[in-house]
């Protein structure tokens, strides 16, 4: 035990002691927190639409106009011509057409019936369908509005409808950050942990300081422990950082217990170390770390349910995940900071985080060589 | 110098990189007390050889003891009774001299009290003991050396191990290095030490010489420069190194 006393004293010493690594204990969540939390929504706003409108009658300016007062929508442009509209989604302006042909409020006015033609560009399938939807919003209550205008009261026998009411918990205001938060913050503990330690040890071997280690009496055990705890106190630290930051902010309600969090975020990072320290064994240059390391980072984060559902993956894709130590602390970090979660809803989540903790930490101690 | 004792014994050591051989059959021993010198040069596998000894790589074959305990089953006993300084230089840059001996004190499990006065003759010794909170960094090359030394010592080894102590350092640095060699095997620690410099090879007790893997020859630097009709150590060097395969 006093052997890593004395190597954890060196290595705090060490990392206080590097200029570059104080900015980016604090410089590193501070970014991430302000900047990808806003960038990273799904809210759909701004929409650029694109209107051919060959009619030119009031009810057609009024169709307009509904979509130029929406919050998603705004008009990009309008022509008569159908080539122009093509043309303005191939420069990647306009995301959405519509088309309102000669005879439009006529064929409304004679034949109680007329049409209008949306074109939008499904590159991104559901952000197409959003806007959609978004666009069917405003053309029913368009609609609903010429039926009142022009039929006058409403029919004496309305038909039967079931009325529902939606109320939203646990983000009642349906915040996209509160949702992101959580989620910028589970990488950003990962970023912190697994490249700091991971580089910290093969940089003793690309200075060779390793070797001097190698000859000394020192366990593997208590070396690797010593290689983990201070960057383990580093990340804790800037997930407690991170939250400050998250509360003040964005207002982020804090529901559950934070020693349940800190405990599960300890946890989850002698894992998440404990790969970064086994990239390190099998490494001889801070290059290779950097590859090895951000080829898993890339890896957990897309598939840990941060940006999308995991729900919506395929099954293989799912299954894959019960090995993503983001995955569970993804669901940890949401569940405990926005729900308040307890431990009993949370067992599945532990006994998954301790076996992969319990794996990667030993392939760590198991592949750091004193003699090769 | 006791003939009798030895403390490292290398029976057809035997290291081979895939096809390469680095050591081939080498069999040698040395006593306790000694200094060892190990000459070759590059590539003749006198650093293999060393790295070998002192745990950091394993033989290919061969019986190998070190301070009485086995290279394949015994490392970690080895560990404790070694000292090192490789090639490389190996205390912590980025920490004060004071912190590198207690970092190095505190792994091999040296009592404070007892550490802090040996950081307090070792300061001394060097007379550095005014630069003890300064950086490694900011110290000349021959001060990183001697202090490498010093520290490789700090946990009384009983055989040291130098791999190309001197290299890059002045002629002054490198004999007061050598004064500090000869006051440690005085005290009865085995040197074992690789050298370039021809110079260095006089100044040990028995010296081998090896090329492309094999002992060439092995004998005191006097009885080498008689067999070889030498006047000094390098013209035993070259001509036992002119049919080198692997040298440069």
């Amino acid at each position: 035990m006093r052997t890593i006393r004395y190597i954890l004293q060196k290595e705090f010493i060490q990392v206080f002691r590097n200029k570059t690594m104080l900015p980016m204990i604090f410089v590193l969540p501070l970014m991430q927190m302000l900047v990808l939390v806003f960038a990273a929504t799904y809210d759909l706003k701004n929409v650029d639409i694109y209107v051919v409108d060959n009619d030119l009658s009031e009810t057609s300016r009024e169709l307009t106009g509904r979509f130029q007062g929406s919050p998603f929508f705004r008009l990009h442009d309008a022509s008569f011509d159908l080539e122009d509209a093509e043309n303005s989604f191939k420069r990647e302006e306009a995301d959405f057409v519509m088309v309102i042909l000669q005879g439009f409020e006529r064929a409304l006015v004679r034949e109680d019936e007329a049409n209008v033609q949306l074109l939008i560009n499904a590159i991104d399938g559901s952000k197409a369908s959003l806007v959609y939807s978004y666009a069917q919003g405003i053309l029913s209550g368009f609609n609903k509005a010429v039926i009142a205008e022009w039929k006058g009261l409403p029919e004496f026998n309305p038909p039967r409808r079931i009325d529902s009411k939606q109320s939203y918990w646990y983000n009642p205001e349906l915040d996209y950050k509160w949702y992101m938060a959580p989620g910028i913050l589970a990488i950003l503990v990962t970023i912190i942990g697994m490249f700091l330690s991971g580089m910290n040890l093969v940089r003793e071997k690309e200075i060779g300081t390793i070797e001097q280690l190698n000859v000394t009496p020192i366990k593997k055990y208590q070396f690797i422990l010593g290689k983990l705890l201070p960057f383990l106190v580093i990340a804790l630290f800037d997930l407690a950082f991170g939250l400050v930051i998250a509360r003040l902010v964005f207002d982020l309600p804090i529901v559950g217990s934070l020693p349940l969090l800190f405990g599960f975020a300890a946890l989850y990072l002698i894992g998440v170390l404990g790969l970064g320290l086994f990239i390190s064994t099998v490494t001889e240059t801070q290059q290779q770390v950097m590859f090895l390391t951000f080829f898993f980072m890339m890896i957990f984060v897309l598939m840990g349910g941060i940006f999308t559902p995991v729900e919506s993956m395929p099954r293989w894709a799912q299954l894959l995940d019960r090995l993503n130590p983001i995955y569970y602390f993804m669901r940890i970090m949401r569940m405990v900071v926005l729900k308040g979660s307890g431990f009993s809803d949370l067992i599945d989540e532990f006994v998954s985080l301790i076996l992969i903790g319990l794996s990667f930490l030993s392939l760590a101690i198991w592949r750091y060589r004193k003699t090769n | 110098m006791n003939q009798n004792t030895p403390v490292i014994t290398v029976k057809n050591l035997v290291k081979k990189f895939g096809s390469f051989t680095a050591n081939d059959h080498l069999n040698f021993e040395v006593y306790k007390g000694e200094i060892f010198g190990f000459l070759g040069a590059n590539g003749a596998g006198k650093t293999t050889a060393m790295r070998i000894l002192c745990g950091l790589s394993s033989p290919t074959s061969g019986e190998l003891t070190v301070g009485g305990f086995d290279v394949y089953r015994q490392t970690e006993q080895i560990k404790r009774n070694i000292g090192y300084m490789s090639q490389k230089f190996s205390l912590y840059e980025d920490l004060t001299i004071a912190e590198n001996i207690r970092f190095y004190g505190g792994i091999y499990g040296i009592p404070v009290k007892q550490r802090k006065e040996k950081e307090h003759l070792l300061l001394k010794k060097l007379q550095l003991e005014s630069e003890r909170n300064k950086l490694i960094a900011s110290l000349p090359l021959g001060w990183k050396q001697k202090l490498a030394f010093s520290i490789a010592l700090l946990h009384d080894p009983k055989i040291v191990f130098l791999d190309e102590p001197t290299g890059g350092v002045d002629p002054i640095t490198r004999r007061q290095f050598w004064d500090f060699i000869y006051e440690a095997a005085a005290e009865g620690k085995t040197i074992f030490v690789t050298t370039h410099y021809m110079d260095e090879a006089e100044y040990c007790d028995r010296v081998s010489i090896m090329v492309d893997g094999r002992i060439a020859a092995l004998d005191t630097p006097d009885a080498l420069k008689k067999q070889f009709n030498s006047e000094d150590m390098n013209g035993v060097f070259l001509q036992l190194a002119r049919h080198a395969r692997n040298g440069d």
